[in-house]
């Protein structure tokens, strides 16, 4: 079954953490000190806290059933991957931002890296690991990986 | 910076922030994390800076920072060395000078006292009498708190005839002692009680009365009436396990709880029947209180009110005259004494009180325990043991010395995060423990504190039982005021006198 990230604003405790490590699981590098010291422009986080004290919480892609932004995408970069998440192609995005426009979360974000055009960036649930890289450093279990459960 | 220096009032704060710009990626989550106000970020510089006189040493930024660019060090003594005038003594004035007050302090106190666990050492079996392996052999520890008849009659049938007077069966000889709820935070109590819950002991509801939502946990819970009776009504004490009559407190003897008005909320005045806001200040007597007879009406009418049904603890502070006192209320009625150490914790207590008066813990309860068997009334109470009570070893040394069960609070709070910086009273406890602050409580995560409390218990119970184990024993009874279990190093004669034990060597 398709797990997601949980969210549960009662214990984030605002440490941006999560932020932090998705900025590093989506560098070059991989290296938290390398990354931040010397990679420029740096990845950006595909997660983000919201705040207004004392509710705070992280929030990502939420991986719709019936995903808006795999909809509006005009050439089908927006697409859903073998594991079920909902990805975006960086190859073939074109970064016309309809997907940024439809998205209900706000959670899809431009990335300015590549010169020619803004690429849409986010959460891609971390290919290269079992548990998204927010989910391990959460230290208080704020954002944890979950099984979907229907909706009534 | 943000932050000016005034001679009037400065103080040089006991740390030092040091942080590596090297490895310092400015992700802020130290000056968010800091509820101190130590840790800021300078916009124009792009840099996190730090005011040293506003750090409490509590290593919240050194635990959060991801690259690990903090250390918190103490700061050197910055003053010529004089054998009589510490350091601590010429801040003490500065501080009383400066601004006027009382120092209020928490936590146990941090001077230097001789710590008797440490030269008590325990006993094994060697050749003549068979150790056990407590992974292969059964061990009990199951405790009952409460009243012991004198005599055991048995009827034919089998069955006793003797009525047992109410107990408090507990499957560890350790409990959560009281914390308030006001002194430490909802999501505290909520894992304390789920920590119990599942390793079938009990934690104490403190003086300021029970939370609705934490009366779910009502069969392992021992409910507080304090000088101040906050929150005590008669749901409050029929839905508890056990009954507990503060008299004193080993950090405070002699005077009440105080609750500083910024952590009443609006929760809490609701549990505590009090304004909002307001300061909660117990009185340091019970003003029903002025005797032994006294006690002993209150003791029957908390009895009276919840049918005899469950059993009524005093705890009192470790004084002077421990034994007497403990005697005169074991025959007041009540069917447990907690006596509480002076390394006991507090959330707020005056710095001189917290620091020199009541007497360690160790003395008092072998003491009480001695005189309370002269009498042969020792069936009459169960002792609990509280203040100070580190490890598993102060643990299985206090029931050596005569304790039937142990309360843990320090402990329990270092559990689920706490570093003893000893800033409950100012209610912006970094690790969200001793708060009220809705943004600072969610530091503890229940899910999270319960499981690392259950852990703690889990672990010790297993050291005691190998503890036992090596000495022969299977059953936490045999042990229980069992002093030849116990020997003392570097003790003088007269400690060893008081506690009961034999020299190391005889």
């Amino acid at each position: 079954m398709m797990k997601i990230i949980k969210v549960n604003e009662d214990v984030c405790v605002l440490c941006h953490l999560c932020e932090i490590a998705c900025i590093v699981e989506h560098s070059e590098s991989k290296d938290i000190l390398k990354v931040f010291k010397r990679e420029k422009p740096r990845p950006i986080a595909r997660c983000a806290v919201e705040e207004d004290k004392p509710l705070s919480f992280s929030l990502m892609c939420r991986h719709c059933d019936d995903a808006p932004c795999v909809k509006a995408c005009s050439n089908g970069s927006m697409h859903r991957d073998e594991r079920g998440y909902v990805v975006v192609d960086e190859e073939t995005c074109i970064g016309c931002w309809m997907c940024i426009m439809v998205c209900p979360y706000g959670v899809i974000r431009r990335d300015e890296r590549r010169q020619k055009w803004n690429l849409s960036t986010k959460c891609n649930m971390c290919p290269d690991r079992d548990i998204p890289a927010c989910v391990e450093v959460c230290p208080n279990e704020a954002l944890v990986l979950g099984d979907v459960v229907e909706c009534t | 910076m943000k932050w000016m220096k005034n001679l009037k009032t400065y103080i040089p704060g006991d740390f030092v922030v040091v942080r590596d710009d090297n490895k310092c990626i400015r992700c802020k989550a130290c000056v968010e994390q800091c509820s101190f106000e130590a840790n800021f970020y300078d916009d124009e510089e792009d840099r996190v800076w730090s005011w040293d006189g506003h750090c409490v040493g509590c290593q919240r930024c050194v635990y959060i920072c991801p690259t690990d660019a903090i250390r918190v060090e103490p700061r050197e003594e910055i003053y010529r060395h004089h054998e009589n005038w510490k350091i601590y003594h010429i801040k003490g004035i500065e501080k009383r000078a400066n601004f006027g007050g009382a120092p209020i302090v928490s936590m146990g106190t941090d001077k230097e006292y001789p710590i008797y666990w440490d030269h008590i050492l325990l006993n094994a079996s060697q050749v003549t009498n068979p150790a056990i392996d407590p992974l292969r052999e059964p061990m009990e520890l199951k405790t009952f708190i409460g009243r012991k008849p004198s005599v055991l009659e048995i009827k034919k049938s089998k069955y006793s005839k003797t009525k047992i007077p109410p107990q408090l069966e507990l499957e560890i000889p350790i409990m959560f002692s009281a914390m308030s709820y006001g002194a430490v935070s909802k999501n505290v109590i909520e894992a304390l009680g789920r920590a119990s819950e599942a390793m079938a002991t009990c934690f104490n509801s403190g003086e300021g009365g029970l939370y609705k939502e934490h009366y779910k946990f009502g069969n392992r819970l021992i409910v507080q009436v304090a000088s101040g009776r906050f929150g005590v009504h008669k749901d409050y004490l029929n839905i508890a396990s056990a009954i507990e009559i503060k008299i004193g407190q080993g950090a405070k003897p002699g005077i009440g709880g105080h609750l500083p008005g910024e952590k009443v909320s609006k929760e809490i005045s609701e549990t505590r029947m009090m304004p909002r806001g307001a300061d909660a200040i117990s009185p340091a007597p019970h003003h029903d209180i002025y005797s032994i007879e006294d006690l002993r009406q209150l003791i029957y009418a908390l009895k009276e009110a919840t049918r005899y049904r469950k059993p009524v603890i005093v705890k009192i502070a470790a004084v002077h005259n421990v034994a007497a006192i403990a005697s005169g209320i074991a025959r007041a009625g009540a069917d447990a004494i907690c006596i509480d150490g002076f390394k006991g914790g507090t959330g707020a207590s005056p710095q001189v009180i917290r620091d020199c008066v009541g007497i360690p813990l160790e003395l008092a309860l072998a003491s009480v325990d001695t005189r309370l068997r002269e009498e042969g009334i020792r069936n009459e109470v169960s002792l609990i043991a509280s203040g100070g009570t580190r490890c598993s070893t102060d643990v299985i040394k206090a029931i050596a010395l005569g304790a039937d069960a142990v309360y843990i609070g320090t402990a329990a709070l270092v559990a689920i995060g706490c570093h003893l910086c000893q800033q409950c009273q100012r209610g912006n406890c970094a690790w969200g423990i001793a708060t009220q602050d809705p943004f600072l409580s969610k530091r503890v995560n229940p899910d999270i504190a319960a499981e690392k409390l259950i852990n703690l218990l889990k672990v010790w119970s297993l050291e005691i039982k190998e503890m036992m184990g090596a000495m022969g024993i299977n059953s936490i009874e045999s042990l229980r005021g069992n002093r030849l279990a116990l020997r003392g190093v570097g003790l003088t004669d007269t400690d060893l006198n008081i506690l009961g034990i034999l020299p190391a060597g005889a």
